[in-house]
């Protein structure tokens, strides 16, 4: 059973890097969007949002199933080290969901004049979603540390994987039954200018992600081995 | 066959507890008729058959939760549990077992609760039957498996609901449509997969749940 | 029992053993050896890690740091723990009955009664757990312990809460199972097992 690698020199000095990265990306991003990308005569400022609210959507679902994957490999492989990751995978995931959620809002408020919309079921799975991956912290921080810790957290994370196509479909089906659809809307057609800052935009979101990802990752574990190194010396 | 041996084993084991104890099972039958009772006072004047329907499943989720809370009670009081995952039997067998028994009592409670359903708001047809069962499997599938991990946790009956309820929602979604919708045959087939899907990660991840 | 050919294989294997819960450190780093047949006596303070090194060998814990190897699968082996693992609302017989299903106890019935009657708990076999005074608690787990014959008996602090009668009852037991089993317990009173042991550990 091995502990946590200690960081190599190399994955450090990737963090400056990236988080230069993602910062130069997420402006160019923002650039595009609010003066590139040509305004939309009927949503104006609300497709500008939607830009981003997309990818950032993109991006908690691929943080989750990355959260997923880590812990999938805790389970078959037993290595403490996936135990953070997966946390840390999730963390962002819900961040990215927060504001997923909060730019989604700030979307159908510019875009239909309500902070909620039932019918956006993009915005429903994430509500589900959020509630979902919230008490993933509940439970993981009411439990002490250790490898039962990290098995349960990587098998709820497992679970929240399988329940976002099986919500998706459920908020589907359920669209029959609930709320009759009252707004549509039409996918966005989008021209190659609109496409590139979409483009663009997911690509940002990506990397702001990753860089945060890593971030977080290398300042838990100094603060893991400080402990352990703590706990040696006492 | 040793494999349902075992989970028939466990089983027993659970409802001979309950039969002994009483305690959760009269709780439930109590709490989901007082839950309708208020849902009566609750729906106001004029809102229609269909709104019912949807309070009949905030009942059973509800009444299930509170079942679920006690489910690894008696493993708890005796460190039992332990005992359990030291045996040679497979550990998925330990959360078939204890999964077949919470089924047992939630179906018990649902034999009196869809009654008193009919009785209070008005009748309950086969497609309600059949999701209320469907759903059932589900609710007792996941359900325990997050209860073990709630056992795990400081906080247990603070965390359970928080972690049954956002898992729920496709049942209800599911059971919901099943009573109100026109082709009731969509919904009791998803519920048949989600049941389908989750049962299979619940006993292939129990093992993870109750050991290092 | 040592055999003269080849090398002997021990039953129960650990280099460098270690064992924390995040940053908090509950077994520090242990070597031990113990061959087939013979007594680990484990001895160490409060705090020190004995209920730790016995759960890790049972294999309810894992290991964080070193190399355990434990030859023997889970039903060759008995644990007796700080908790009974026994029902309050089943009868003794009723909670060695499901024990002994599990761990598929050949002729169970006849097993369960004579452990039963040599732990002094055959009049009361048919009363509820949870109306056991401590003492008979002890000895019940014993019996659910001892039930399936295991190769590797793992007891932590086996004699807590016996009567002079029930520590009796189990120096006898414990002396007849010597060189047959492999066994690791551990004690607040060494002492006592001083006769049996073949090995010792103490924890700091």
């Amino acid at each position: 059973m091995s502990t946590s690698s200690p960081s190599s020199s190399t994955s450090k000095s990737a963090v400056p890097a990236l988080a230069a990265l993602a910062a130069a990306l997420v402006g160019i991003a923002i650039a595009f969007a609010f003066y590139v990308a040509p305004e939309d005569a009927d949503q104006g400022i609300s497709q500008r949002i939607f830009y981003f609210h997309v990818p950032i959507a993109l991006t908690a679902y691929a943080c989750f199933a990355w959260g997923a994957v880590k812990g999938l490999l805790l389970l078959w492989r037993k290595d403490e080290r996936y135990d953070l990751e997966s946390y840390v995978a999730i963390h962002q995931g819900t961040i990215f969901g927060s504001l997923t959620l909060l730019t989604g809002s700030i979307w159908a408020k510019a875009s239909w004049g309500h902070w909620w919309l039932w019918s956006e079921n993009q915005l429903v799975l994430f509500l589900v979603l959020f509630l979902f991956y919230s008490a993933y912290f509940m439970l993981r921080f009411s439990i002490e540390e250790g490898p039962r810790r990290a098995n349960i957290s990587a098998v709820y994370a497992l679970f929240g994987v399988v329940l976002i196509p099986v919500s998706f479909l459920a908020i589907r089906l359920a669209e029959n039954i609930i709320h009759p659809t009252v707004f549509t809307r039409d996918g966005p057609q989008m021209s190659g200018v609109m496409f590139l800052t979409f483009c663009i935009a997911w690509l940002a979101m990506s990397v702001l992600a990753y860089a945060l990802y890593r971030l977080e990752l290398l300042g838990k574990r100094l603060d893991s081995n400080l402990r352990e190194l703590r706990e040696l010396l006492t | 066959m040793s494999y349902l041996g075992d989970v028939a084993t466990l089983a027993r084991k659970d409802l001979r507890l309950e039969l002994r104890a009483r305690d959760t099972l009269p709780a439930m039958l109590l709490f989901v008729v007082s839950t309708l009772v208020v849902f009566h006072f609750a729906l106001p004047e004029g809102a229609d058959e269909v709104a019912a329907q949807g309070l009949l499943w905030v009942a059973l989720v509800f009444t299930a939760l509170l079942g679920l809370a006690r489910a690894w009670a008696p493993e708890r009081e005796s460190g039992a549990l332990e005992g359990l995952v030291l045996a040679p039997c497979d550990r998925s067998a330990i959360w078939l077992g204890k999964a077949a028994a919470v089924f047992a009592f939630l179906s018990s409670v649902e034999l009196v609760a869809l009654p008193a359903f009919a009785l209070f708001f008005g009748s309950v047809d086969a497609a309600t039957v059949a999701g209320v069962v469907l759903a059932s499997i589900g609710i007792c599938a996941v359900g325990t498996l997050l209860a073990a991990m709630a056992a795990a946790s400081r906080t247990r009956e603070l965390v359970l609901p928080l972690l049954f309820l956002p898992l729920a929602i496709p049942l209800v979604v599911g059971g919901v449509g099943a009573s109100v919708s026109s082709e009731p045959a969509r919904y009791l087939a998803f519920l048949a997969l989600y049941d389908a899907i989750f049962s299979i990660l619940c006993w292939a991840s129990f093992e993870y749940v109750v050991s290092e | 029992m040592s055999g003269p050919e080849g090398a002997l294989q021990s039953v129960v294997e650990a280099r460098k053993l270690e064992k924390r819960y995040g940053s908090k450190r509950a077994l520090r780093p242990v070597d031990l050896a113990l061959e087939r047949g013979g007594v680990l006596v484990v001895t160490g303070a409060n705090g020190s890690g004995k209920t730790t090194l016995l759960r890790l060998v049972a294999g309810l814990a894992a290991p964080t740091r070193g190399t355990l190897e434990v030859r023997a699968d889970r039903a060759e082996l008995g644990y007796l723990g700080h908790e009974g693992f026994l029902y309050r609302e089943l009868t003794a017989v009723e909670n060695l009955d499901l024990y002994g299903r599990l761990y598929r106890v050949p002729e169970r019935r006849e097993r369960i009664g004579m452990l039963l009657e040599r732990f002094g708990l055959w009049e009361a076999r048919a009363e509820r757990a949870g109306a056991y005074s401590r003492g008979m608690l002890q000895r019940l787990a014993l019996c659910r312990t001892l039930l399936h014959e295991p190769a590797l008996l793992v007891l932590d602090e086996p004699f807590t809460a016996l009567d002079a009668e029930g520590a009796g009852l189990l120096d006898t037991q414990l002396a007849e199972l010597r060189g047959e089993r492999t066994i690791v317990l551990s004690t607040h009173n060494p002492e006592r097992v001083a006769q049996l042991a073949t090995a010792r550990l103490a924890l700091t």
